[in-house]
């Protein structure tokens, strides 16, 4: 007898789904071998950079470029103006608006794109723009969206003098970009009059920025001999960027190769499409020469997509005994400048109609309004899935005021109302059908690990000694149940720009066994390159160790809407597991051929077609690969390629139950998380160590926002947190510890049953970290209190509830 | 965030650092570890044609304990201010207080003349300096002069010090008693919210002497005298320490910023300055 290990070691050499494998990204980066854009350097390379607005709204007077040519280095200073014969002074938004590449006329925001400056280095650039001269004549600044729409507000865009007809519908005002509704307004504002007991709130959630560690740039190359446009940039979707770049500049698109090199963070800030793109390329054309440009951390933080900035105007019906009734949403959302939010073309509020979250509220209405303000422009998914964290954070505070309006445990009236186990698939009365979920079971099972009837009774103790004067801390219990949609999406009613999001994947398989497969997606530190192969080994039964994963070069990669809104892994993950099964179902006919029986003779082992009944008898992958490139196979072309594109029939719903315990100190404003609790449910999981790495990444970011990051502007429109200095960005030293847990409820439709986690935790962790805010003061009597809770705004709160004797 | 064209000097000793600034005036200046200094030329607020670096001096990065007398080299980095035992042993609230500056990687290069001679209310060392009654030493064309610490600071970036000066050293006698320096911030690499040194010495029950100095809350360092006077004499019960709070406390002038109003100011100050007095009194 032949020794064979058994199946269950086979299945381990793979490391396949379930492994905690580790990254192969990480040798590369842990040694500094990455390779970022501006670590790409040409023969012959310029630089670009801008000459930025000092101002939040003015009119441009006159340019003056004289003196800056005159700077040792300096090529070119392009404006408005030269760009304007190319039709390129504008560029298209994703959110069906227009965005100017340089000031023409105005500037609408401060930091906006003026001039573009070409040197032979970024030292004589930067020169160059301290010599341009712009002369500016100052309009009146409004950084408010509910002042932007009062009637003698200043119009910002005279371009869109006279249209009443905006992407999204009529528009109101001159400041008014789209009117979204969904649900029933009737029945809702009907449940609302009737029910017994009604909590109403405004929510704010302030503005941000996903701050990527690398910020935005591209290096753009024209080849004049054979005319095609290579752009190497930070690029989430480099495919969606090589058909926009076509669109407006006329290139044919065989002519445009887009690369996404190495990817320091995207979180959303790097899905759009920015002046520099533009500039770069042009001055490119323009000089035969590559042109490179490459954000600071100021340029990025102060005019690069912001997230959030969502005003949310709340009413939650409830019976006496806890049922909620109806939900009422009314979001002011301010877009700044222009409309250049990233969502799918029929979203203009994202999928923010998720907002009934993991409730089973029979009635809603939500309606959006779009405004422009001088702010910069943005609006994007900051690591979570479109406008989601807004409805998170929306519902979960709406949740714990309903709480105070009964006088009830939160987490008890989140228990009354989830939606139960058998109700799935679930349909919302905001439009959406949830694939799958458990909450009952999650929430029972992070209660019981935080112990948290124990956790009440400490704060009652430490109500009571607080009172007595024994102490001067508090006791914050923060809850979450949070329901995301990710995995965009179905290209029946998701596209951008007009591009269906599906995803793809192509495999090859090499003849001695082992693999490439190329995705439309882009990592930007997802590990794609370990968790994707991890998918193939289990499907097509080669080591994860032998298959290449490559994304992010258009010349190679087959089409894909890119990495964003978590759906790589249920949109592309799910191409990843078709073309494993295509090449699995090849691989089982040449099996067959050649231990001459008959194909449903066989049967899938592992790493091998064994003949049913006879397990010895058997063929592994790496002998089928060889077969597939050297032997003739009747009716069989040669080779083993398969190459899948996958429309989701529905997203993914993953959810997760988030405690966090924090001690506040209502002298100086200082809060500790004591305790942070995480369960996530992802349906299947693929790598659990890169997993507990996402989680613990977008809790960290889930921090920040709630206790301190936000892009703040002054009522002149200047940005007062424009440096790392005053916008908050974790160290190890505030950064708490996790604990991570889980629970798995796989979704049905997707081939592998994965949801997506990269941006669970941020969309649950910000709800969680403010909710423990208030809930230590909800003994005092506090209903709500706008983030971001840093020193003195958390100080704010204990004083205007007396706590300062 | 690129500099503008700057001319670099790296001379070899103290003279021939003042021969530079002395040829080129208010177009040049010096610089130490940079870390106040090139933040501002990035931003392009600040604008040098020569810089003049003092790295290369070695009489600038002495740390010496003698007499009674605690000497510090300008050159004398925050990490050596941490590192040094010698420091530790003779004046710990200096180590104590140097923790708190930024993080390692800013301390590895900034040092204490700099961070003294910066005017930045912000900086932490010209309150301890001032906690602990130092004096500086300025070298110009004219030969050596000292001034008190608690003499040196005008208004903010604006200090005695005249542009052809170096700061070459700073000087205090070895401090005695119970020492603390409470500092809030935002974060790590922040600046103070609100900042206290405290120096408290009790014989017998009774407090002899006190210094408590703070950082950015006004313009300047302030030192206040009053609140040692509610302490000196005084068994430094609760009420002497409410009181010594109070008057700190209205010797301050904060301004609003991304940290906070005034009024919260004011109220953390006051939690800062308790702090430090309790904690001074406890090591005492
Ligand atoms: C992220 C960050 C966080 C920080 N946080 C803090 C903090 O919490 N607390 C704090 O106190 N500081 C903080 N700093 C400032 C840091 O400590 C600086 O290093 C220090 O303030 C200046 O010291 P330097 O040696 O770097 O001086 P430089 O930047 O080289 O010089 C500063 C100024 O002093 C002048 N100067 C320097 N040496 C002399 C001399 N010998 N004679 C005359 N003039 C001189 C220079 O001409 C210049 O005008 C922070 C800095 C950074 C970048």
């Amino acid at each position: 007898m032949k020794d064979l290990p058994d199946s269950q070691e086979r299945t381990v050499a793979l490391k396949g789904l379930g492994t905690s494998r580790k990254r192969v990204e990480d040798a590369r980066f842990t040694q500094g071998k990455g390779n970022y854009v501006d670590d790409i350097k040409l023969p012959g390379m310029l630089f670009g950079d801008f000459v930025r607005s000092p101002h939040a709204h003015a009119r441009v007077k006159a340019i003056h470029t004289e003196a800056a040519m005159k700077v040792p280095g300096v090529l070119a200073v392009i404006t408005a103006r030269d760009l304007e014969p190319l039709g390129l002074h504008w560029m298209p938004t994703l959110a069906g608006d227009k965005q100017m590449v340089l000031a023409d006329g105005k500037v609408l925001f401060q930091g906006q794109e003026v001039a573009f400056v070409v040197a032979t280095d970024r030292y004589a650039a930067a020169d160059g723009i301290e010599a341009v001269e712009v002369e500016y004549e100052d309009l009146p600044v409004v950084t408010d969206p509910f002042k932007a729409l009062e009637p003698d507000a200043p119009v910002l865009r005279e371009d869109l003098a006279g249209k009443t007809e905006g992407a999204h519908g009529p528009r109101r005002h001159h400041n008014h970009i789209f009117t979204w509704e969904q649900g029933d307004r009737e029945a809702t504002e009907q449940v609302i009059a009737e029910a017994d007991v009604v909590a109403e709130e405004m929510i704010y959630y302030h503005r941000t920025h996903p701050c990527p560690l690398e910020p935005c740039g591209c290096v753009a190359q024209m080849d004049k001999v054979n005319g095609k446009l290579t752009i190497w940039g930070t690029f989430q979707a480099p495919h969606a960027i090589r058909t926009v770049v076509s669109l407006i500049s006329g290139i044919e698109e065989h002519n445009i190769r887009i690369v996404s090199p190495d990817i320091g963070g995207g979180f959303g800030n790097k899905v759009g499409a920015y002046p520099g793109y533009i500039c770069s390329a042009v001055a490119s054309i323009v000089t035969g020469k590559p042109v490179k440009w490459v954000e600071d951390r100021m340029d990025n933080l102060m005019t690069t997509a912001f997230a959030r900035d969502y005003w949310m105007k709340g009413r939650i019906a409830a019976t006496k005994e806890g049922k909620i009734t109806g939900l009422w949403c009314h979001v002011t959302a301010d877009h700044g400048g222009f409309d250049a939010c990233a969502d799918p073309t029929k979203f203009p509020a994202g999928f923010f109609n998720i907002c009934t979250g993991s409730y089973d509220i029979p009635t809603a209405f939500l309606s959006v309004d779009g405004v422009y303000t001088n702010k910069a422009p943005g609006g994007v998914a900051y690591r979570c899935s479109f406008r989601v964290t807004e409805a998170a954070y929306f519902i979960e505070r709406m949740i714990e005021i309903l709480a105070i309006e009964l006088g009830m445990d939160a987490a008890e009236l989140r228990r009354i109302n989830f939606i139960k186990a058998e109700q799935f698939p679930y349909h919302s009365a905001l439009g959406w059908e949830y694939d799958s979920g458990d909450y009952h079971t999650a929430w029972d099972k992070a209660l019981a690990a935080v112990d948290y009837a124990g956790l009440r009774r400490e704060q009652a103790e430490r109500v009571d000694a607080f009172r007595r004067g024994e102490t001067r801390k508090l006791l914050g219990i923060g809850l979450t149940h949070f329901t995301e949609i990710v995995g965009a999406g179905p290209v029946k009613n998701c596209d951008i720009l007009g591009l269906g999001m599906f995803d793809s994947c192509e495999i090859r398989i090499h003849p001695t066994g082992s693999a490439i497969a190329r995705l439309g997606t882009i990592s930007q530190g997802q590990g794609h390159a370990t968790t994707f192969a991890q998918i193939l080994a289990s499907e097509i039964g080669l080591p994860a160790d032998s298959i290449t994963v490559e994304e992010g070069d258009t010349d190679t990669a087959p089409y894909g809407l890119g990495t964003y809104g978590s759906r790589s892994t249920p949109v592309a993950g799910a191409a990843t597991a078709m073309a494993g099964r295509k090449i699995r179902a090849k691989a089982q006919m040449i099996a067959a051929y050649l231990l001459e029986v008959h194909d449903d003779d066989l049967e899938w082992d592992v790493d091998r077609f064994a003949v049913k009944g006879d397990p010895e008898r058997f063929k592994t992958m790496k002998e089928i690969a060889f077969a597939a490139y050297n032997q003739a196979i009747p009716g069989l072309e040669p080779g083993l390629e398969a190459v899948s594109y996958y429309d989701p029939p529905n997203m993914t719903y993953p959810f997760g139950a988030y405690v966090c315990v924090m001690e506040i100190d209502v002298d100086t404003g200082q809060t500790e998380i004591r305790q942070f609790y995480a369960l996530d449910d992802c349906g299947t999981r693929i790598n659990p160590m890169i997993i507990e790495g996402q989680v613990h990444g977008g809790l960290t970011e889930a921090l920040a926002i709630a206790m301190g990051q936000e892009i703040a502007y002054d009522e002149m429109g200047n940005v007062k947190t424009g440096t790392l200095m005053d916008f908050f960005v974790p160290t190890a030293v505030e950064t708490p510890h996790y604990t991570t847990d889980h629970t798995v409820t796989p979704s049905p439709h997707h081939p592998i049953g994965a949801k997506g986690v990269g941006e669970s935790p941020n969309v649950g962790g910000v709800p969680a970290f403010s909710n423990a805010v208030h809930d230590a003061f909800r003994a005092f009597g506090l209903r709500q209190s706008h983030m971001p809770h840093d020193h003195w705004r958390v100080w704010k709160i204990a004083s205007g509830l007396g706590l300062h004797g | 965030m690129i500099p503008a064209r700057f001319d670099y000097h790296r001379p070899g000793d103290i003279a021939a650092a003042l021969a530079i600034l002395g040829e080129h005036g208010d177009e040049a200046r010096v610089i130490a570890g940079g870390h106040s200094l090139i933040p501002m030329m990035k931003l392009r607020m600040t604008d040098l044609a020569h810089l003049v670096d003092l790295q290369d001096i070695a009489e600038l990065r002495d740390i010496a304990v003698e007499g009674g007398t605690v000497r510090l080299g300008a050159m004398v980095t925050q990490h050596d201010l941490i590192a040094s035992a010698e420091l530790a042993q003779a004046a710990p609230l200096v180590r104590e207080a140097a923790l708190q500056i930024a993080d390692p990687q800013v301390r590895y290069c900034g040092t204490v003349g700099g961070n003294v001679a910066n005017g930045d209310p912000g900086n932490d060392m010209p309150g301890l300096m001032q906690c602990l009654g130092a004096t500086f030493h300025l070298v110009g064309p004219g030969g050596e002069r000292t001034v008190a610490a608690r003499d040196y600071y005008e208004a903010a970036y604006m200090t005695a010090r005249e542009d052809d000066e170096i700061l070459t050293a700073i000087t205090f006698a070895v401090p005695s008693g119970g020492y603390a320096y409470e500092k809030q911030k935002r974060k790590i690499g922040d600046y103070a919210t609100a900042a206290c040194a405290a120096l408290v010495t009790m014989e017998g029950g009774r407090c002899t002497q006190a210094s408590i100095a703070m950082t950015n809350l006004s313009d300047v360092p302030v030192w206040s005298e009053a609140a040692v006077q509610a302490l000196v004499g005084t068994g430094c019960e609760a009420d002497a320490i409410g009181a010594a709070v109070e008057a700190a406390r209205a010797d301050i002038d904060p301004t609003e910023d991304n940290r906070g109003p005034v009024d919260f100011k004011r109220h953390v100050a006051g939690v800062m300055i308790r702090r430090a007095i309790e904690r001074a009194v406890s090591r005492a």
